[in-house]
């Protein structure tokens, strides 16, 4: 499954970055390397093995669905780029 | 006081013979004096860090004072502090001032310690060079052409430079243990689940797990009795009960079965490296320990297994990251997508991106079951060589680090050459495992050697135990680079 200039285009807009022609090559090598590292899993049979996806096997908490924050969107606004009336300004997406 | 031990200045501050006031300028007076040159500190506030001694001096005269009041910590700049910069190393959060405090700098606080400053960092921890942060590289206060290792690299160089006598520091596939190793300080990585994940800016969410770096084991074990505890707000913190880490600081070692796995000593392993591991396992035998060869078969899959999980996770988290509601937003864009796009290409350095668009590849349509999925199968194969290897012996130990620190600039250009750096940390790290690095020599230039120790789960009074026996006869912990010369 070797990973193709197209792929890396593919997943960069997927990720939502910008990537020229030439970065894109660069990547494709870099990222080639990396895989070819990668592929080494597919020398082991795990066919009987089931995934793990966490160290302790902790099943989630659940906690009362009562309300624990309090409001702080003054605080929390005061690191966003643009607010106007309390919301978070964002070009406008429908006309 | 610069050499002194985290109990050494606990007694002065108890005893009066030095306020935290002064110990807090004293320490920011080397940070001012060094830190041009190693760049060990993102942000350092004198007022803020003064105003929390004169806070400590207080809770000390009342008598509400613990271990730890008034020393001061430097922190790792992954960690939100209230009012401070946190910037996880990145321009994407290089204006974000946190609005709350990570759980570890809630329990910190309340302890009474002093926040000395925030560590630089590689970019979103991705890194084991500390080359990759925005801010810069740091220098390795042993040999300043070379890399204090990363992620938490700043923090490494603060404790080993002497201009904190504590940090704290984060690990997702090495990042306490091998800068603690290639900067000859002492670093413990704990059990996953120990140290709350709250505040802690998220990399790899399975495998993130909070530690301290300090000079010596005794510290860590007063470190890690603060960072510990449960915290509702992480969803995958343990409920486990409280511990003093410092209760078997002093048990003799006779007897102890130290499992030697042989993937750990194999080809890779530099001979210098290898040269002071030995010597440290030997001494470790007049100490009457038993020396086992054990195996770990599946060793050399855990760094594709590792590159595969953590940047898919990677991907997920910092999807947050758009421009919207804080962090970097680009000044130009046409439309809400072309925001997106700017403000993280711009945001983001290569290796971030490198890793976001690795993951995104391995979780994306056709690849997540041949990527994700036989990773995550892998993961438990890597896990159960651990649980077999603990039936023969009590503690594992080999090299922290394939190498002693490499030159600054050497694997820039060769992500795959820098990710196999982290070829004996990674496996203990999605495996849960607690692991501790302690330095042991030096190789080559004189650049120092760690020596490796993995735990069980939940062992780490035992694996500071083991450091500590071992520091107590010999005295490479107590070694400190010529800063003069360096400069």
């Amino acid at each position: 499954m070797a990973v193709t200039l197209e792929d890396v285009k593919r997943v960069a807009n997927l990720a939502r970055i910008e990537i020229s022609n030439d970065e894109a090559h660069t990547t494709l090598d870099q990222i080639t390397g990396i895989f070819s590292l990668i592929e080494q899993m597919e020398l082991v049979d795990t066919s009987a093995v089931i995934p793990m996806s966490h160290a302790q096997g902790v099943e989630q908490r659940l906690r009362k669905d009562e309300v624990t924050e309090i409001d702080q969107h003054e605080l929390f606004q005061l690191q966003a780029p643009k607010i106007e009336a309390k919301l978070y300004l964002v070009p406008k997406v429908i006309e | 006081m610069f050499n002194s031990s985290l109990n050494q200045l606990s007694v002065l501050l108890a005893t009066k013979q030095v306020s935290s006031v002064e110990l807090t300028r004293d320490f920011l007076g080397n940070i001012k004096n060094l830190n041009k040159e190693y760049n060990a500190f993102i942000t350092v506030n004198e007022e803020m860090s003064l105003d929390q001694a004169r806070i400590a001096d207080a809770m000390i005269a009342s008598g509400e004072g613990n271990p730890l009041t008034g020393i001061p910590i430097a922190h790792k700049d992954i960690f939100c502090a209230k009012g401070w910069l946190t910037t996880c190393g990145s321009k994407m959060l290089s204006n974000f001032v946190s609005p709350y405090d990570a759980h570890v700098i809630e329990l910190f606080n309340k302890a009474g310690t002093v926040n000395i400053g925030k560590t630089n960092m590689d970019e979103f921890a991705m890194g084991s060079s500390n080359e990759t942060s925005f801010y810069g590289p740091v220098k390795n206060p042993w040999d300043i052409l070379s890399v204090p290792g990363g992620s938490s690299g700043g923090s490494a160089c603060a404790v080993a430079a002497r201009m904190a006598p504590a940090a704290t520091g984060t690990d997702t596939g090495g990042s306490i243990r091998q800068p603690a190793s290639l900067c000859g300080v002492s670093g413990i990585k704990p059990t996953y689940g120990l140290v709350s994940r709250y505040g802690m800016i998220a990399f790899a969410s399975s495998l993130d797990q909070g530690g301290p770096i300090a000079k010596s084991a005794a510290d860590l074990a007063l470190m890690l009795n603060v960072m510990v505890g449960f915290d509702a707000r992480d969803s995958t913190s343990l409920q486990h009960e409280n511990e003093d880490y410092t209760r078997d600081l002093e048990r003799p070692i006779e007897g102890l079965r130290i499992g030697l796995p042989k993937e750990y000593f194999a080809e890779g392993l530099s001979d210098d490296v290898s040269r002071a591991v030995d010597a440290a396992v030997a001494e470790y035998s007049k100490l009457g320990a038993k020396i086992v060869e054990v195996s770990l078969p599946n060793t050399k899959l855990s760094i594709p297994v590792y590159y595969v999980l953590a940047p898919a996770e990677a991907s997920s988290n910092l999807s947050r990251f758009d421009g919207v509601r804080y962090g970097h937003r680009s000044e130009e864009y046409t439309n809400l997508d072309d925001m997106y796009l700017k403000s993280r290409t711009q945001g983001f350095g290569a290796e971030v991106k490198r890793r976001i668009l690795i993951g995104t590849y391995v979780l994306s349509h056709g690849y997540y079951d041949a990527y994700y999925i036989k990773a995550q199968k892998l993961r438990r194969l890597i896990a159960q060589d651990f649980t077999e290897v603990f039936k023969q012996c009590d503690v594992i130990m080999g090299p922290t680090s394939p190498s002693v620190a490499f030159d600054l600039g050497e694997k820039n250009n060769d992500p795959l050459q820098m990710y196999l750096s982290d070829a004996y940390t990674t496996a203990a790290s999605l495996a849960g495992l607690p692991g501790m690095s302690i330095p042991v020599g030096f190789g080559k230039r004189s650049r120092p050697v760690g020596l490796h120790i993995i735990g069980d789960y939940f062992s780490e009074a035992k694996i500071l135990n083991v450091a500590n026996q071992f520091q107590q006869v010999t005295d490479w912990h107590t070694k400190m680079p010529d800063i003069k010369n360096s400069k």
